[in-house]
């Protein structure tokens, strides 16, 4: 590493995975563009799936054991992570606030407002 | 309509101070610290609320006049590092401990009596959860050595292991407990392992045999005290409301100078009236002579006459930071301070920790009622809600399983997003049973308290990596990381 130091145990130990990862040839690491079974696994909230489907043909795992189920699933969740703009709040489009009240979601739902698209 | 966006770089969860002219990043997915150039400052500031895709980024950075080249390597080194990602990314939790974790350390409570009737005493006082009623007072030689055989069965692959032996008070059971390091000593050495002791006491019962003992069997004590006369009388009484300062001080002494093989300790109980943490710190360290001096405020529930308040909180913290203080210029002479809380710290950063549990309660640690019943830790004995089996039976994997599920810091909502929770994750399970009646509640009432506390240490600990990175190296050896 040129730019980190490493000054404990923990850091020490990544500086040598750096290392490693440095020097492996450069597109090992460019590889954006991840698919949704591929390891590690981007961060899907439970029961829902990502944005190439609308959320009913196929969940995160490959299969349809999980898929997007908003209103009994966890809103807040489809809200802040997911962005299917039909059944929850759309922070895109029309509701951007939607949660601001709400800094502990689990303190303060209640400051969740109504959505009247 | 789907929308493909270019992935982009934000900056990873981490927690950025400056210490000794220098900048650093605590790196909260992993408990690592780093110290950081003005290039890594550079790419975290234009990632401050934005993110920017690769080639953005390198187009930015090398606007600057940086070589293109240079802005690609830096980039990917800090991506490597993980101090930037692509997205944003869900916390990264530490995993859970395989469920047949050894068991390391074994806190025996000797008795659940105690000659002194301290007011805010968690075992006897207004929050106890102890149900002891019915059940023996004393533990027995049978339980002691059936608890001894549980310890080495269960350290399966250790090759030392510990006992701590706690009440009540801890000597009006002495005894038993000299009776137990002779059958623990036979009993570990045939097993091939190695054993070390410790005790709490309140001091009131020491004597030059007791403590001749201690010393010929690296014994490490820890005494309970609150400080000089004034304070220690305040709330550390007999029964009959009369002080123990005057009964404990002659022994204090002769426990200080006559046991040489370990370090003796001193833990104070701060309370409503009790924080006077510098006062109390020079009168056990420099007029009694402890070696280590370590501050912890009471636990209480809803609000006690001698809870601390806030303002309470902040004249401590105020104080604590001005012993920290001097422990820095003492670690920059290389010499040793004896503020424990700073200590502590300092060596949980040396290694960088990242834990799942707040401590090893229920996992490498567990504590024995005198009835011989198991619980996650000694302020867990007695309190039949949260027994977790019995010496002779063995540990009770279902319960020791939902207590440790619910203590995982990835099961505490308000944690997620606390910088702090690689070393603090969530704080101790009985104190978040007592405030929140929740083993696995975070103890949000003192957060705050924790994230200074935490950026005081860790500015320490720049200081020294920058100024005299060889002390850590020591302090590392003598606390036996590496
Ligand atoms: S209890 Fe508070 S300080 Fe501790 S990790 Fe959780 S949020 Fe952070
Ligand atoms: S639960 Fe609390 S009292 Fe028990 S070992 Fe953990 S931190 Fe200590």
């Amino acid at each position: 590493m040129k730019h980190l130091r490493a000054i404990n145990k923990k850091a020490r130990a990544i500086g040598e995975a750096v290392a490693q990862i440095e020097a492996a040839t450069p597109s090992d690491m460019e590889e954006d563009v991840v698919a949704l079974q591929q390891q590690p696994r981007p961060h899907v909230p439970m029961g829902c799936t990502l944005s190439f489907s609308p959320g009913w043909e196929v969940d995160a795992g490959g299969g349809t054991a999980g898929l997007c189920q908003p209103v009994e699933r966890d809103i807040y969740d489809c809200y802040v992570t997911c962005f299917w703009p039909v059944q929850v709040p759309d922070h895109v489009n029309y509701s951007p606030d939607w949660a601001s009240n709400c800094a502990t979601a689990t303190k303060d739902w209640r400051n969740l407002d109504l959505v009247f698209p | 309509m789907t929308v493909m966006q270019a992935p982009a770089y934000a900056r990873a969860e981490y927690h950025g101070f400056e210490a000794s002219g220098s900048h650093f990043v605590y790196l909260v997915s992993a408990g690592a610290i780093f110290e950081i150039d003005a290039d890594v400052r550079a790419v975290l500031a234009r990632l401050d609320g934005q993110q920017l895709t690769h080639a953005a980024l390198v187009r930015e950075l090398s606007s600057d006049g940086t070589d293109p080249d240079e802005a690609e390597a830096l980039v990917r080194e800090l991506r490597a590092a993980r101090l930037i990602q692509l997205g944003a990314a869900a916390p990264v939790m530490p995993q859970a401990p395989p469920a047949d974790f050894p068991l390391q350390a074994l806190v025996l409570n000797v008795t659940n009596q105690c000659n002194l009737a301290c007011t805010y005493c968690y075992e006897f006082g207004a929050d106890k959860i102890a149900t002891p009623a019915g059940k023996p007072k004393y533990m027995t030689l049978e339980t002691a050595k059936a608890s001894v055989d549980l310890l080495i069965n269960e350290a399966v692959g250790r090759k030392a292991v510990h006992i701590t032996f706690f009440g009540g008070e801890t000597l009006m059971n002495f005894k038993l407990l000299r009776d137990v390091v002779g059958y623990a000593n036979g009993a570990t050495a045939a097993a091939g392992k190695a054993i070390t002791y410790s005790l709490t006491t309140n001091a009131t019962l020491l004597t030059s045999e007791i403590v001749t003992f201690l010393s010929d069997n690296r014994v490490g004590v820890t005494v309970s005290m609150d400080g000089p006369p004034d304070v220690q009388d305040k709330h550390r009484v007999y029964k009959n409301g009369k002080g123990s300062y005057a009964v404990i001080e002659p022994r204090l002494r002769t426990l200080i100078a006559h046991h040489k093989t370990r370090a003796i300790t001193a833990r104070v109980t701060l309370t409503e009236g009790v924080t006077d943490v510098v006062r109390i710190f020079r009168h056990l360290k420099d007029d009694l002579g402890f070696h280590e001096v370590g501050f912890a405020p009471v636990t209480t529930g809803e609000e006690r006459a001698y809870s601390l308040d806030d303002n309470g909180m902040d004249s401590v913290l105020a104080q604590f930071n001005i012993l920290a203080e001097e422990w820095l210029e003492y670690a920059l002479r290389g010499e040793s301070h004896g503020f424990t809380n700073v200590s502590e710290t300092i060596s949980e950063l040396i290694s960088g920790v990242n834990k799942s549990h707040p401590c090893g309660a229920g996992l490498g640690l567990m504590g024995v009622s005198p009835s011989g019943d198991l619980s996650p830790c000694h302020r867990f004995t007695d309190a039949d809600t949260h027994t977790m089996g019995h010496v002779s039976s063995g540990i009770d994997r279902a319960k020791q399983g939902a207590f440790l599920a619910k203590g995982h810091v990835e099961a505490k909502y308000d944690c997620q997003s606390c910088w702090a929770r690689p070393l603090c994750a969530g704080g101790c399970h009985h104190e978040a049973f007592v405030r929140y009646g929740d083993t696995g509640h975070a103890n949000l009432h003192y957060c705050d308290w924790i994230r200074q506390w935490t950026d005081t240490c860790l500015r320490i600990y720049g200081v020294l990596a920058v100024q005299n990175p060889g002390f850590l190296e020591r302090f590392a050896e003598r606390k036996g990381l590496s």
